[in-house]
């Protein structure tokens, strides 16, 4: 069964809204303008789908939000839900309509997501609704920020392994560097290591350019069967592996704060693909904050285990390196509206691999691997992409 | 979504006054497996060791070690003195828990510090378990 799905589902249509500080549009519409571009990139019209996936926002939450988004769209699917796992909710949702298509639930999915957390509501009230992920009688109430929840895992990284706040900063660098070449990024001057050290504490070790950015957008693909694929106007983006590992929810009940639940989910995508790490041209990787990365690289075999910083230092992360990780600039550097924040990463990834990413195109994408998380480091999810179906 | 100047207010259940009955009482109380002799938190119906339903709350003995902690600068709200130091506890009887730690020299602290807990007067109702710094010799 771990090949059942491979080489069976294809992203057949990518679309990004405007992203960063986009004020005048709700949640809604951002999404439903995200449905209809990546509709329109694939040459599929409306009555040809029957598939609608979205998750909940923050800013606009609503009961039913996705029949309320096909309705919007006068779109009348057979298969229609929202999820929610946070970050790793792009690659979930991935998952589970790969599966309708190779079951008949559904033959043309939509999955569109959007969040207006910079424009929609003030700064406390992201802080708040985000630290949310923590128990509510138990967590909560000290008042533990999102990046404190990350911090408990990079002091007990630097503890277990001699890992560095100049490591971490790696990460932040690096996607900078890649954002510098994305015209769409919201952050693209570059950084350096001092830089980020010289930026405010926000929670010890993580400095202000070690946190992700708070972002309003939205983003779509449209995925079908393979054989279904042949017919639409791009070039398919094929799904050749996919795992999930959910190890936990709240941080004081992690088995383990500096193994996550990435091996799992990475372990079950290398063997559903056939490939390993190092067949990846190009990693996509999920990065609320800089430790984030550096647990998953490790986790997920780009680096033997406590290796995350070492590696980091090799500049083998940046454009030009051996695994160019977050090409469009990652959450850190191109935009972060809460739980679509992945959805990038994604669209990125089919631009990638279809040779259409401008200034940034890699030299060589047959194949890339992309990675989410949500929760504190709680619910996993790797996908394997590529050119050909097999 | 509660007010920028109020702390968060732990929503108590049924099951878990026992816990918050030992912090007005200036105890830290753990559930302890009927079964297997385990203790467990947070508070839960079954034991999340065996699965075991019978559970007897014990008064335990605060003290514990620093598994990792954060400096956190940027507060959630006012209500929260900045800098705050959240911390990952295992307590002697073996759970982890998530606390602050009063009294703390951000500086000076590491992984592995023993602590002891104290609790802190929130409202009429809730007292905090917070713990302090404690020197190795007291540790047991
Ligand atoms: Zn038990």
């Amino acid at each position: 069964m771990a090949d059942s799905l491979r080489g069976k589902l294809a992203i057949v249509g990518a679309f990004d809204t405007a992203v960063g500080v986009v004020p005048g549009k709700t949640p809604t519409e951002l999404c439903v303008e995200a449905a209809l571009g990546a509709m329109a990139d694939a040459g599929i019209g409306r009555s040809q789908v029957d598939g609608l996936i979205t998750c909940n926002a923050f800013a606009e939450p609503i009961m039913y939000h996705a029949e309320a988004v096909a309705e919007y769209l006068q779109i009348f699917p057979r298969y229609c839900f929202s999820v929610n796992t946070g970050g790793g909710t792009t690659f979930t949702v991935l998952h589970h309509a790969a599966s309708a298509i190779a079951t008949g639930m559904a033959e043309v999915i939509v999955i569109s997501m959007a969040d207006s957390l910079r424009s929609s509501m003030t700064r406390e009230q992201a802080k708040r609704v985000q630290s949310s992920t923590g128990h509510p009688q138990f967590e909560q109430p000290y008042g533990i920020t999102v990046p404190a929840y990350y911090a408990l895992i990079a002091q007990a990284h630097m503890a277990e392994y001699g890992t560095t706040a100049e490591q971490f900063a790696e990460v932040a660098v690096s996607c900078r560097a890649h954002a510098a070449g994305n015209p769409t990024a919201q952050k693209r001057e570059p950084i350096t290591v001092d830089d980020v050290l010289a930026s405010p504490l926000i929670a010890d070790p993580l400095h202000l350019l070690d946190c992700s950015l708070v972002s309003d957008g939205g983003s779509a693909v449209v995925v079908t069967s393979a054989e279904r694929a042949r017919d639409c106007a791009q070039a398919p983006v094929y799904l050749l592996g996919v795992g999930e590992g959910h190890s936990h929810e709240h941080i004081s009940q992690a088995q383990n704060l500096t193994t996550s639940g990435a091996v799992d989910s990475g372990r079950l995508a290398y063997e559903m693909a056939g490939l390993g790490p190092g067949d990846m041209d190009f990693a996509q990787l999920y990065d609320c904050f800089t430790p984030t990365v550096l647990v998953e690289l490790e986790d997920l075999g780009f680096c033997d285990k406590g290796e995350g910083g070492a590696f980091l230092q090799t500049g083998a992360t940046r454009p030009g390196g051996s695994l160019p990780v977050n090409t469009h600039g990652g959450m850190l550097s191109h935009c972060h509206p809460g739980n679509p924040g992945a959805m990038f990463a994604l669209t990125e990834s089919v631009w990638q691999l279809r040779g259409q990413a401008g200034e940034r195109q890699l030299p060589k994408a047959e194949v890339g691997l992309v990675h989410g998380q949500g929760g504190i480091m709680s619910s996993h999810t790797s996908i394997i992409l590529g050119r050909e179906a097999a | 979504m509660g007010a920028g100047n109020e702390k968060i207010l732990p929503p108590v259940t049924a099951l878990t006054e026992p816990y918050w009955a030992g912090c007005r009482e200036q105890e830290l109380r753990l559930q302890q497996c009927d079964a297997c002799g385990q203790y467990q938190f947070y508070p839960r119906s079954i034991c999340s060791h065996c699965g075991h339903n019978e559970l007897t709350w014990r008064r335990v003995s605060g003290r514990g070690r620093v598994a990792s902690f954060s400096v956190v600068r940027r507060p959630m709200s006012e209500a929260y003195p900045a800098p705050t130091v959240i911390a990952l506890v295992d307590l002697a009887e073996g759970p982890r828990m998530m606390s602050s730690l009063a009294d703390a020299d951000p500086d000076s602290l590491a992984i592995g510090q023993a602590v002891a807990v104290d609790f802190a007067e929130w409202s009429e109702d809730i007292f905090m378990p917070v713990f302090r710094l404690v020197t190795e010799e007291k540790q047991p």
